[in-house]
């Protein structure tokens, strides 16, 4: 009698799962296979929707050179701000973790840019602290060097978008910081008992440990920037010459300015093909250096 | 050198380095704050922080500049999309999560799989369809997109931090309430709400945090200046005119991230909890 009951309460979980059921099914994996779908029409957001094949695809990989200007933009990126904003949060975090007073006041200023997050208001500070007559070029200057175009000379505009990202690094820094604090106290005295030198301890002890949540945060933050929208479009606009292009910027364009919406579900299959090959190469290397607590080594 | 002054000096030099790292990050923060008192002159060329004399012209310049519509306008916008979507996240999260992690029922497994695989699905590539169903509902250029996107759980970061907090929680708590008679509302209502109120928290302050701070979906999905929100109407302050003011646009930069500097400082304990027990972006 308990066991049909349980059963029968095991019901009742899928009247408190409806509303995921029904946003799964037609907020995301409706649109996910009609993106799909959309990317083989010349589908126009004004009702016609032909059928035109690979068209799109190979107009993409053919004729369409902001294409792989947006997928060199978007990669490269993608390779300052992931390894940037990781190494910096790590690097603050053990710091952090080693300091005995104002680890309190120094998360917060740490954390407080992440807290704003892409927003519009942060963007257009950039703007203007990286612009010609800016304050950045005026402490330049101030020390005899000579002012940088940050945001008009194509080899440095992205640079320029990335060290915002990078600045945002303090909601990965608190996560590295409370992985750090979970790592046992004895592991440490054992290893001072060995006569393990702090690099040592650090690489050996420290790093492993925190394996987990760092390959954790490289996923997720991969994701976002290989999505990342926001500053290319306030900052730059996507130039000068398309040298911060990315490839978000490119979907919003054709898909809601040009209403190319066929053709912009092509490139954002793209995106997803990029994102999904990125996310599997790095699953990959998992084996090679993510340590989890419960497998035997 | 004794062992003892070469630790002391070595935590000395580690305090430098994070102190002066730390005057970089805040900095521009600072720098903002206090050029939005400036006049646009004195924002170029200059490298004092602080203004020559604190003028509000800026803040009540900036405050009627976009489109004639004051941003008084705009923050009551911002509030209407972000609470009530931040409201409906929240439940609609809950009650999934509680679905999820306290009954057992055929194809879990596999709805569990989805759930994460939706956590990694891109917003690129279903936004297109998105719109189109949104268009077909009637409801562009109107807040509904958001709600019901909240309605329908489909921010699975907070179903999934939920569902990992509620993991935690025994379930000897469900069983024995069963025992007493509750139902599986009465549960969740009664027994386990209490105690998932921290992780309710978090989760609330980043949909907030975030609903507030976006800027893509806005922009799709609101077209009329009269339902712009507040990071639309900022973005307009720098196309509409030929010479920007930058201080009035400094001044409601500082207006706009208050609410968040507020939040910050009033729940700053389930922030920090919320990153690092879950590992959320930010």
């Amino acid at each position: 009698m308990k066991s049909s009951k349980i059963a029968k309460r095991g019901q009742k979980a899928y009247i408190y799962i409806l509303p995921w059921l029904i946003g799964l099914l037609v907020l995301q994996l409706y649109p996910f296979i009609a993106s799909f779908i959309y990317s083989f029409t010349n589908y126009n957001a004004f009702g016609k929707m032909n059928f035109i094949g690979l068209d799109n695809y190979i107009k993409l990989f053919t004729k369409d050179r902001e294409f792989y200007k947006s997928i060199g933009v978007t990669l490269k990126y993608t390779l300052l701000t992931v390894p940037g904003k990781i190494i910096l949060s790590l690097a603050v975090a053990v710091m952090l973790n080693k300091a005995r007073k104002g680890i309190g006041i120094m998360r917060t200023i740490f954390y407080l840019p992440s807290l704003f997050g892409g927003s519009i208001a942060i963007a257009l500070l950039w703007k203007l602290l990286f612009m010609d007559s800016g304050l950045i070029n005026s402490i330049l200057n101030f020390f005899r060097i000579s002012s940088i175009s940050w945001l008009g000379d194509p080899k440095v505009s992205l640079v320029t978008l990335s060290s915002l990202e990078i600045w945002q690094f303090g909601s990965s820094m608190v996560m590295f910081l409370a992985a750090l604090k979970q790592v046992p106290q004895s592991l440490y005295e054992a290893a001072g008992i060995d006569g393990a030198n702090r690099a040592q301890a650090f690489f050996r002890i420290t790093f492993p440990q925190i394996t987990p949540i760092l390959f954790f945060t490289i996923i997720m933050q991969t994701i976002n920037a290989l999505q990342n929208f926001t500053s290319a479009f306030v900052i730059t606009k996507g130039g000068p010459v398309k040298s911060t292009y990315m490839l978000g910027l490119k979907l919003y364009n054709d898909g809601f300015a040009y209403y190319k919406m066929g053709y912009a579900s092509a490139s954002s299959w793209i995106i997803f093909m990029l994102i999904l090959v990125i996310t599997l190469i790095l699953f990959g290397t998992q084996r090679y250096w993510v340590f989890y607590e419960d497998e035997v080594k | 050198m004794s062992k003892k002054t070469k630790k002391k000096m070595r935590e000395a030099f580690a305090y430098a380095r994070l102190i002066i790292l730390g005057l970089i990050m805040v900095y521009p923060l600072l720098w903002m704050f206090f050029a939005s008192f400036k006049s646009n002159e004195e924002i170029f060329g200059s490298l004092r922080l602080l203004p020559k004399s604190f003028s509000l012209q800026p803040y009540i310049d900036g405050w009627s500049s976009a489109g004639g519509i004051n941003y008084g306008k705009f923050f009551f916008n911002t509030f209407v999309l972000v609470i009530p979507t931040t409201l409906l996240t929240v439940l609609s999260s809950t009650l999934v999560a509680y679905g999820f992690t306290r009954f057992n029922f055929k194809g879990k497994k596999q709805l569990f799989g989805l759930l994460i695989s939706t956590l990694m699905l891109p917003n690129a590539v279903i936004i297109i369809p998105r719109y189109t169903i949104f268009r077909t509902l009637n409801v562009i250029d109107t807040y509904w997109p958001f709600y019901l996107a909240a309605v329908f759980a489909c921010y699975p970061f907070f179903t999934y931090m939920l569902i990992q907090f509620m993991r935690g929680l025994p379930y000897d708590l469900d069983e024995s309430a069963y025992i007493d008679g509750c139902g599986t509302f009465r549960v969740l209502y009664q027994i386990l709400l209490p105690l998932l109120k921290p992780a309710i928290f978090s989760a609330g302050l980043f949909q907030f945090l975030w609903t507030y701070n976006d800027y893509f979906n806005s922009l799709i999905y609101i077209n009329s200046v009269k339902k712009f929100t507040i990071s639309l109407a900022l973005r307009l302050s720098i196309d509409a005119e030929t010479v920007v003011q930058w201080n009035q646009v400094m001044a409601m930069a500082c207006v706009a991230v208050i609410p968040v500097v507020i939040l910050f400082f009033v729940a700053q304990k389930y922030f920090v909890e919320g990153v690092s027990t879950t590992g959320l972006k930010g």
